[in-house]
């Protein structure tokens, strides 16, 4: 009988997905894509034009009634909040020794993180400033009035 | 005639607060005081060997060489972490007393000595030698020319004190993490031409490897080689995304 070990000490990983590392890629290029999409967002929305006091409810209506912004404010939404959460994710790792809490605040944060970004695509993608059917006091002055 | 006589060098009195335990009697860490009377030329470890052989010595701290090269004697001094045998007192605020204690986030046994075993256990498992199967070709040497030396240079210099670990904050919270100095000494292993092994990045893939770096820089910082901690440890991320060192 052999008494060579074909791998003395091989590494405990074997196979599988990487999360830590994928994680910490997410955390790279998200972080370089929300540079672009934040500072884009508060340029359009703050600066070009009449600046800040151009906003009001037909400003974020307006912006909403083109697929350009609904992408870029889509993709804003979803880099940021797991780019967030996966931060939260670490700070949990940091403090929270005890495997039980530590269970519990990563629940609580995968279940928040995922209402919002369903609240949030929901919004994006179904906005609509003059519902039909609504009181024409609630509406906005720029809806055709029935 | 007359001779010169040197004049006297002048000496100046330094407090000391020294975080203290003995796991005998205390059952949590105390500070104590000492007033030493030094030279300008003198260092934080002389302070120390004047306290321990003229005024108490039941002081209790590591040194071997007191030379900066052994690595015995890495302690907080005044909240930073450095060798006591390369730290001037000069070189700190003598008008205020110079605080002194063991190395964060190792046990600590008595004074300023800490249980390195967990520190030398991660060090062991990144696998710090040589593993190379084949053969050499033609002769019995495996020929490095002086770029691919230089390569991991900065990573050679290490003296396994653990300035660098113990100052880091995630090795203070997280007890699993590998921590700067075996992350160093695979580097030194990755990235050396003639070593043929991929296992130390798997090993560092892990979820308690390199990815639990969150590049505060205080291994850099801490490091009384002057190693590039931090840099290393980034080369050693981009070498696992990469699949390969060297």
């Amino acid at each position: 009988m052999s008494v060579t070990i074909d791998s003395p000490r091989a590494p405990r990983r074997t196979g599988g997905v990487n999360w830590e590392k994928w994680g910490w890629l997410y955390m790279r290029v998200s972080g370089a894509l929300l540079v672009v999409l934040i500072f884009g967002h508060l340029i359009v929305n703050l600066v070009v034009g009449e600046g800040v006091k151009a906003i009001d409810f037909a400003f974020v209506a307006g912006k909403y009634a083109s697929p350009f912004w609904m992408i870029w404010d889509f993709a804003m939404l979803w880099l940021a909040l797991i780019h967030g959460a996966n931060g939260m994710r670490t700070l949990v790792n940091d403090y929270a020794a005890n495997p039980t809490v530590n269970k519990v605040l990563k629940f609580a944060l995968a279940g928040s993180t995922a209402v919002l970004l369903l609240l949030g695509t929901l919004v994006i993608f179904t906005f609509d400033p003059c519902p039909a059917g609504a009181s024409a006091d609630l509406l906005p002055s720029f809806c055709p009035v029935p | 005639m007359s001779i010169a006589t040197p004049s006297a060098v002048e000496t100046f009195t330094v407090t000391l607060i020294i975080r203290r335990f003995d796991p005998e009697i205390d059952t949590e860490p105390r500070w104590q005081d000492f007033d030493v009377e030094m030279l300008p030329t003198d260092r934080v470890l002389d302070a120390l060997h004047k306290i321990k052989w003229e005024q108490d010595g039941s002081l209790t701290f590591r040194r071997s060489c007191a030379h900066g090269i052994c690595g015995s004697d890495a302690m907080r001094i005044n909240g930073r972490n450095r060798l006591a045998c390369k730290t001037l007192i000069k070189d700190l605020d003598i008008t205020q007393p110079i605080y002194v204690e063991a190395i964060k986030g190792l046990p600590l046994e008595k004074d300023l000595v800490v249980d390195m075993e967990p520190f030398f256990q991660s060090y062991r498992e990144v696998q710090p030698f040589l593993i190379a199967n084949s053969k050499p070709k033609e002769g019995k040497e495996r020929a490095q020319s002086p770029e691919q030396r230089a390569r991991y240079d900065d990573t050679t210099k290490c003296i396994l004190c653990a300035a660098c670990t113990s100052s880091c904050p995630v090795f203070w919270t997280d007890g699993q993490y590998f921590g700067p100095a075996a992350i160093v000494n695979a580097h030194r292993f990755i990235f050396d031409s003639r070593d043929e092994s991929n296992v130390r990045l798997d090993v560092l893939a892990d979820r308690e490897g390199v990815w639990r770096c969150r590049t505060t820089f205080n291994c850099s910082e801490a490091c009384p080689r002057g190693i590039q901690v931090t840099q290393a440890i980034a080369e050693v991320k981009q070498a696992i995304l990469r699949g390969r060192g060297a």
